[in-house]
């Protein structure tokens, strides 16, 4: 089976206020060097494939239809082979 | 005029927008679960606020799946009225049928208060009985209410004329261009975070969302040529 690993963040010219706030947050904490920050989402999919291809079409659908919405947000993915449970 | 409240899991101004229409307007309500396939005989459709499945993944993001949003998309293009309201908003974003997405609001705080807004536009079916340039009050509720769209898009809304409601004074939430309320280009879906159904009676401490219902009600009776409703 393919485990789709996805990656969904604020598109980079979108302000995302959560990013700002905990890049203040380091700031305090003493890490000035702490730029660009951005939060995300990290989501995990277990695929009942074991084709790639297929798979990534499918998950890129995934991502455009529901997982992202691509007004604001960027997503990228990778997919990584999983032992048969 | 018969109205349809669209009732999705998590759904929790359902209530208060169904009261609005009974005490404002007496007119014909009913609830339309959100597995329902057809809004056919509705005129105006509501789609209220609340956490619609939880708000997991993001707001709206799966109650725009659901099978009355299908029947919402029909009947917006037979020409009902259809008015989404915080959340309700955030659906219609979702679906496609208003431009543009939400982002959490700038101090990353659910903000609940009493705000003034500025109307925009009075040719629209909901805003006819307003001024333009008029204040109202119109309470907010949201932690997710800060509406993003491209510079494009932004500048879309302005040449279609497609922006019905402005935050007067601060802007609470960090809205591109104080935005509080859109409509799609036809005039017949507006989308807003502010609550007006919450702002019918001055029991309710405004009553400045009372008139959004009675001049959708005078649309009503004006394109179909009727006295009552």
């Amino acid at each position: 089976m393919l485990k789709a690993i996805v990656y969904v963040t604020i598109k980079e010219n979108v302000l995302d206020p959560q990013g700002s706030a905990v890049q203040g947050a380091l700031h305090k904490l003493g890490f000035p060097e702490a730029n660009h920050v951005r939060i995300g989402k990290y989501m995990e999919i277990t695929l009942d494939t074991n084709n790639e291809q297929e798979a990534a079409a499918k998950v890129q659908v995934m991502c455009e239809k529901l997982l992202a919405n691509t007004v604001v947000e960027d997503y990228r993915f990778e997919l990584v082979q999983t032992v048969e449970a | 005029m018969r109205t349809a409240v669209l009732v999705f899991p998590g759904s929790n101004c359902d209530v208060d927008c169904y009261k609005a229409i009974e005490q404002t307007l007496g007119t014909p309500v009913e609830y339309v679960w959100h597995q329902e396939t057809s809004l056919d005989g509705f005129d105006l459709i509501l789609v209220p606020g609340g956490f619609s499945y939880g708000d997991y993944l993001r707001c709206g993001a799966i109650a725009r799946f659901a099978p009355v949003m299908d029947a919402v998309k029909v009947a917006v293009e037979r020409g009902a009225f259809v008015l989404g309201v915080c959340n309700g908003f955030q659906i219609l974003l979702e679906s496609g049928l208003l431009p543009g997405a939400m982002r959490k609001n700038t101090s990353l705080k659910f903000i609940c208060q009493p705000q003034m807004l500025r109307v925009a536009r009075n040719d629209l079916a909901f805003t006819a009985e307003y001024a333009v340039g008029e204040e109202i009050n119109v309470p907010i509720a949201h932690g997710e209410g800060n509406y993003y769209c491209d510079e494009a898009t932004l500048e879309e809304l302005k040449a279609n004329n497609q922006i019905v409601f402005t935050y007067a004074g601060t802007n609470p939430n960090g809205s591109v261009a104080d935005i509080a309320g859109i409509t799609n280009k036809q005039g017949n879906v507006v989308g807003m975070m502010p609550h007006p159904e919450r702002a019918v009676s001055e029991l309710l401490g405004s009553d400045g969302g009372k008139r959004m219902f009675t001049s959708v009600l005078n649309a009503w009776r004006e394109r179909n040529g009727a006295v009552i409703g």
